[in-house]
């Protein structure tokens, strides 16, 4: 069975394929009728077990433009306030019959397990600090768009990585397309083990700013106790913000991504956000198209070329 | 088939696609991917050879039209590039090999999706017959007999660096109607 679970170990030629055919679907995304037949007869279920605008949203998006259909489970509104556990819940929903799973929880590995129970693939859609592969392949495809290749590229990944889903699977995907990546937080914020990943890490984010093709700038996961580990928002916005000032001391090419949802005024200015090398709603878009290629190759059976 | 037979029975296709058409007049040739890519841009130079006005090109995938996503893994998927709206315009189709149709119909369905064309006309390289579907072809290069078992391989130099057209596999011993398709050109 194939899954998504995650982009570590993920190899290169795989991500790649991912991309490549993502910018096919981009291609359908544009068209006056936005919609192939690809998925039709099959249906794919969204179980988020933790809010998500976005990520949901955009795997509906994407399973409806290959004539999947879907169906959507969230906790507010389920038999889990009965007391069903997880894999009563999946098990449940599966027999209902459908073709993939997409599954966001606030527990790390929580979409491992459901892997083993399900016997469809399972993409993971988020689960607790740990992973959120189809975020990674977004902004790789966003970063590929616009520079050509991510070899050679010096990214910056700033702010609350501790807490971060997205940072971990970017580390992992960036670096496998060949990117170097900065890891930028007070200590506070980074990690306590990042030993054996492939990346150097600073509190200095002036420091960094000149060298940098792309910044990438994360959300302080107050949620998840990130905002207690600083003295105030006014003082990371200071030292970590991505402010007028500080874009304008980027190099003329370089780009500043934010994988939502963004908080004008700490991690990033009003400003900044609205400039057009923020590439934000790109991000959006691609994640679309990104989607499409994940839920196409898992449901075409072992990919090849 | 060598690279003469091939330049010829293109040079014939365009001649022939003028003279149906009346002209050029809001003419779109399309490739299908992957090796009719080369074929149209190929013909429609031709066909600006023969009428003196450029005729624009393009391509189409029909990879998410396919009928057997299940039963086969995918593919690449190739780029789908039309020059301007299809809209009333009169499409030529170009596909290397026709065989059992269904590429042909995944790629009508494409064309639906991307505008109404006025006219759809095909245009194929090498017509191997064991059609299943009703489709034919309006222009041929060459008509070659096949058994259901055998391949017919294209190569073009834009895509494999060598030009011919080469028929594979064992001689027309099977009967027509008994075996199973396993060509890789014409199943979608």
């Amino acid at each position: 069975m194939n899954h998504l679970l995650t982009t570590e170990g993920l190899e290169r030629s795989r991500i790649e394929s991912y991309l490549d055919d993502a910018a096919a679907f981009g291609e359908v995304l544009r068209r006056p009728i936005p919609k192939v037949p690809a998925l039709r007869g099959k249906t794919v279920a969204t179980l988020f077990f933790e809010p998500s605008t976005r990520t949901r949203m955009s795997f509906e998006k994407a399973a409806k433009a290959l004539s999947a259909d879907t169906m959507s489970f969230s906790p507010d509104t389920s038999a889990l306030h009965k007391g069903e556990g997880l894999k009563d819940t999946v098990l449940t929903i599966e027999a209902m019959g459908l073709d993939l799973m997409v599954v966001r929880h606030q527990a790390t590995g929580a979409p491992w397990r459901v892997a083993e129970w399900a016997s469809v693939p399972v993409v993971n859609g988020g689960d607790g600090c740990h992973q959120h592969p189809t975020q990674a392949l977004l902004d790789c495809l966003t970063l590929r768009q616009r520079f050509g290749k991510l070899d050679g590229l010096r990214i910056a990944i700033v702010g609350d990585i501790r807490h971060s889903r997205v940072a971990r699977s970017n580390i992992h995907a960036m670096t496998a397309l060949g990117a170097e990546v900065t890891l930028v937080a007070p200590p506070t914020l980074l990690p306590l083990h990042t030993e054996g990943w492939p990346v150097t890490t600073t509190s200095d984010l002036d420091d960094a700013l000149g060298e940098l093709d792309a910044v990438y700038l994360l959300r302080v996961q107050a949620e998840r106790g990130g905002a207690s580990v600083f003295p105030s928002f006014a003082e990371y916005r200071r030292r970590f913000g991505m402010t007028r000032d500080r874009l304008r001391r980027l190099s003329p090419e370089a780009v500043v991504l934010h994988p939502g949802p963004m908080i004008r005024g700490i991690e990033i200015d009003a400003e900044v956000a609205d400039d057009p090398r923020a590439l934000v709603l790109d991000q959006v878009t691609n994640g679309v198209a990104v989607r499409m290629a994940v839920l196409y190759q898992l449901l075409g059976g072992d990919h090849v070329g | 088939m060598g690279p003469q037979d091939i330049s010829r029975a293109l040079r014939r296709i365009a001649h022939e696609i003028v003279e149906r058409n009346r002209g050029l007049d809001r003419l779109i040739v399309l490739g299908i991917h992957t090796r009719g890519v080369p074929l149209a841009a190929r013909l429609a130079k031709f066909l600006t050879e023969v009428e003196g006005t450029p005729v624009p090109h393009g391509s189409v995938d029909i990879a998410m039209y396919r009928d057997d996503l299940d039963t086969r893994p995918t593919t690449p998927l190739g780029r789908t590039e039309i020059p301007e709206p299809i809209e009333g315009h009169t499409v030529v189709l170009v596909d290397d090999v026709l065989y059992t149709g269904r590429t042909i119909r995944a790629a009508l369905d494409a064309l639906a999706d991307l505008g109404r064309p006025g006219t759809v006309q095909l245009a194929v390289l090498v017509d191997r017959g064991h059609r299943e579907l009703p489709i034919r072809a309006d222009y041929v290069g060459r008509n070659l007999p096949t058994a259901p078992g055998q391949r017919v391989s294209v190569r073009l130099d834009e895509t494999d660096g060598t030009e011919a057209v080469v028929i594979e596999g064992p001689a027309r011993t099977a009967p027509i109607d008994t075996a199973e398709g396993g060509d890789e050109e014409a199943t979608p």
